[in-house]
């Protein structure tokens, strides 16, 4: 059992360890021994003892409604306030463990992944200024303070992502996130202050209040959740604002592993499950079918791409737009679960796929061959002779993603499903939601399986590569082991053993709040829905999966059925997909293309008219006006009055130093003169 | 005939002709004569007064007074005189002028 001081001690630990890390790395870790990355192991190796010490803590006290909150004031105005400070309850630890195992995995991936990199002690650094960040989010207990962590997750990600900057690409691809963030940030701002404005708190538990006695309500209320879901929108890579993410894949893998797949984008969605009380029924219909869109439209792009990473990014875009939906219908529990069992099975595929791609990297390299993408999964085929840990972990990985029985995958998967049937149960209008969910979940199956087929099975479609392809070392293995081991359902169902249903301790200790809004349904009536809901939405979900890995069997494992024909015959689908639906041609074409001739015009306006007339006028004036001066008081006061007073007295020197003959007869004479004058003067 | 301005006018024509004297000689020794010609001119005025303007003894004892210091002076001027020529090989006084470079 631990006090509330404890917990804060704890919490603070956990949240500056990394920080430390990444201060000592940054300024100090090229001359540390092996480049540092002792420190930030370390330091992210007692985060997870911390973390996992808080879940095991909370296993003890077994309390759904534990929370603990510790504030400290930073900006103490009178009327207007903000603080900074910690809410720590059962969501709060379950992520915390998620982010600090996540990461000291990828810590430990890259040992092997990122040696003799040139910039080894900066990608620890960064990994540690991540990790602090996202502990922030996680542990924040006002909007400020969590504004501010997202936005330090926001350059953290920038940084990793274009981590090679020398590949113009990636440095393309990190302005591209960070500048797509910005986008939803300025919602997730204008929602911030709307709720301050209303509310006169940034406190979670003051603006739950604040809002359940009315002090927001209607449209505003609506506004301000649509500007906080901006927010997580950008974060989480949700249409329209997805197009970062797959981008974001030129980053190093195990930064794709721990951000794009696991925690960072995430952040979107926990986001929602934190603040899901705040949002108004028009709210979470619009949530819900952002999400849902996302889902099934993320899913049909992934079929197509032939880059292990992208189908990997996709797929990630899909199930985070899964989460969504399940926080849109409201059951917002079962997408924190899924967040939880997605960011280890997903973590999981990534390392595998880092594993592959470090593989085929050393490969190419014997070979001298620097032309060929290893990435590109046509270039694979058969490796499951050679990797048996990559082919095994990432193939349980999968099993879990596409919903299979006894993975983690599968209960949560089948919880979203639930409710989705459930919201539609309730509002028949909005029946195409549980149709996204269920497409998604047969495409997500399908190209999942093509994925693994296309990589581990099959003949070598580049015999020579194949030759020098070998298992990637123990440092490389352990983290995909030990998350694969967790794609298990026995996790998560603790101490219940049943594979088919999601009871566990996950489902009793973290329990739905009711919302605050007005018109939403409350907790129970949306456990009970999702309740009723849930064997028709299991039969369901494994019909779809079994169908879409069934096409994925026939077409790359039989070869029963030809994909390139299939392919073919929906030319157009195809195409589109494979050019992701050519969202970031028309983006550039109906928005950046305008925004910049509108930018240039701007620019044209203030360069060419008004700084060259206006401003450059005033120069002009003020230059001749100074020249008029500058020559009165230089040529007139100066050369006149000045230089007149010191030349006049010069002049009358020169005059008088004549009359110094140095001869006294003449002084004599003068003296006489004078003595006259005086006389005559006397005289009249 | 007998009258003090007679006197006073024998004086200040002898005072005249030494100023101009000292005023317009070149030669060092002239200068000097035109200093006693002053001198004296001052001694014809002190006995003049003695005379008749009631100065009375006093005027013998300065002019007495002044005779001895023009010899003095004389002396001193001479050696000076003999000094410049040593130094100059010159006594004429436009040329051994040093007060202005």
């Amino acid at each position: 059992m631990m006090t509330g001081n404890i917990i804060t001690d704890f919490s603070l630990l956990i949240l500056f360890l990394p920080l430390v890390a990444f201060t000592i790395n940054i300024f100090f870790g090229k001359r540390l021994p092996r480049q540092g990355d002792w420190v930030s192991v370390g330091a992210i190796l007692i985060t997870l003892i911390l973390s996992l010490s808080l879940l095991i803590n909370m296993f003890m006290n077994w309390d759904p409604n534990f929370s603990h909150e510790a504030t400290m004031s930073w900006i103490d105005l009178g009327a207007f306030k903000i603080e900074l400070g910690f809410w720590v309850d059962n969501i709060t630890i379950v992520m915390l463990v998620v982010v600090a195992l996540i990461s000291s995995m990828t810590h430990i991936f890259s040992l092997e992944y990122m040696k003799g990199d040139i910039r080894y002690n900066r990608y620890y650094a960064y990994l540690g200024l991540f990790t602090f960040s996202m502990n922030g989010i996680v542990l924040a207990n006002n909007l400020m303070s969590l504004y501010i962590f997202w936005e330090l997750v926001g350059v953290s990600s920038y940084l990793l992502i274009g981590h090679w900057f020398e590949k113009h690409s990636a440095a393309d691809a990190s302005k591209k996130a960070f500048l797509t963030n910005r986008v939803g940030d300025i919602g997730f701002f204008i929602g911030i202050m709307l709720m301050f404005t209303a509310v006169g708190t940034f406190n979670f538990q003051e603006l739950f209040t604040g809002v359940s006695q009315g002090m927001i309500g209607g449209t505003l209320l609506t506004l301000a959740g649509v500007g906080l879901f901006m927010g997580a929108v950008g974060k989480s890579s949700q249409f329209p604002l997805h197009i970062w993410l797959p981008d974001a894949m030129e980053g190093p893998t195990p930064v794709s592993a721990l951000m794009h797949a696991a925690t960072m984008v995430a952040a979107g969605v926990y986001l929602t499950v934190r603040l899901f009380p705040l949002f108004s029924p028009e709210a979470l219909t619009i949530i819900a079918y952002v999400g849902g869109f996302t889902a099934l439209f993320a899913a049909s792009i992934a079929i197509t791409q032939n880059d292990i990473k992208k189908v990997l990014a996709y797929s990630t875009v899909s199930q985070l737009g899964y989460m969504i939906l399940a926080v849109g219908v409201g059951n917002y529990i079962a997408a924190f679960f899924h967040l939880l069992t997605h960011a280890m099975f997903k973590a999981c595929l990534f390392y595998g796929s880092g594993s592959v791609i470090h593989a085929m990297h050393h490969s190419l390299h014997d070979l001298h061959d620097h032309d060929t993408d290893p990435q590109d999964m046509r270039n694979m085929g058969g490796f499951k002779s050679k990797m048996p840990i990559t082919n095994w972990t990432m193939t349980i990985a999968t099993l879990a993603i596409a919903g299979v029985p006894f993975f983690s995958g599968f209960l949560s998967k089948d919880a979203i499903l639930a409710g989705t049937l459930a919201f539609a149960q309730h509002h028949p209008q909005h029946f195409i939601l549980p149709v996204f969910g269920f497409g998604a979940a047969a495409i997500t199956a399908f190209y999942m399986f093509r994925l693994i087929f296309m990589t581990f099975h099959g003949e070598p479609k580049m015999p020579k590569v194949f030759e020098g392809i070998h298992e990637s070392p123990k440092v490389m293995t352990f983290p995909l082991v030990l998350l694969a081991g967790l794609s298990f359902f026995i996790f998560y169902t603790l101490p219940y053993f049943n594979p088919f249903s999601d009871h566990g301790w996950f489902t009793e200790l973290i329990k739905a709040t009711n919302s605050v809004a007005p018109g939403n349904p409350t907790a129970a009536e949306i456990y009970e829905g999702v309740h009723h809901a849930h064997y028709l939405a299991m039969g369901l979900s494994l019909v779809v999966a079994a169908l879409g890995i069934g096409l994925s069997y026939l077409m790359y494992m039989k070869q029963k059925l030809s994909a390139e024909t299939w392919a073919n015959k929906m030319g157009f689908l195809y195409k589109l997909s494979l050019n992701k639906y050519y969202f970031d041609e028309n983006y550039n074409r109906f928005l950046y293309q305008p925004f910049l001739k509108l930018s240039r015009a701007v620019a044209y306006v203030d360069w060419d008219l008004y700084d060259k007339y206006f401003i450059n006028g005033f120069g002009r004036v003020t230059n001749i006006l100074s020249r008029i001066t500058g020559r009165m008081d230089y040529d007139g006061l100066d050369q006149t009055l000045v230089d007149g007073v010191g030349r006049s007295a010069q002049g009358l020197g020169k005059q008088l130093k004549k009359v110094q003959t140095g001869r006294l007869q003449n002084y004599m004479l003068f003296a006489l003169i004078g003595v006259i004058v005086i006389l005559i003067i006397q005289a009249i | 005939m007998d009258s003090l301005t007679n006197y006073l006018l024998v004086g200040a024509i002898l005072f005249s002709l030494g100023l101009y004297g000292v005023v317009t000689r070149r030669n060092g020794v002239a200068v000097l004569m035109g200093v006693e010609l002053i001198l004296n001119a001052a001694n014809v005025n002190f006995l003049a007064f003695a005379r008749f303007g009631g100065m009375n003894m006093a005027g013998h004892v300065y002019a007495l007074f002044v005779i001895v210091l023009a010899a003095a002076e004389a002396a001193v001027a001479l050696a000076i005189i003999i000094n410049i020529f040593n130094n100059f090989n010159t006594i004429n006084v436009d040329e051994v002028s040093e007060l202005r470079q």
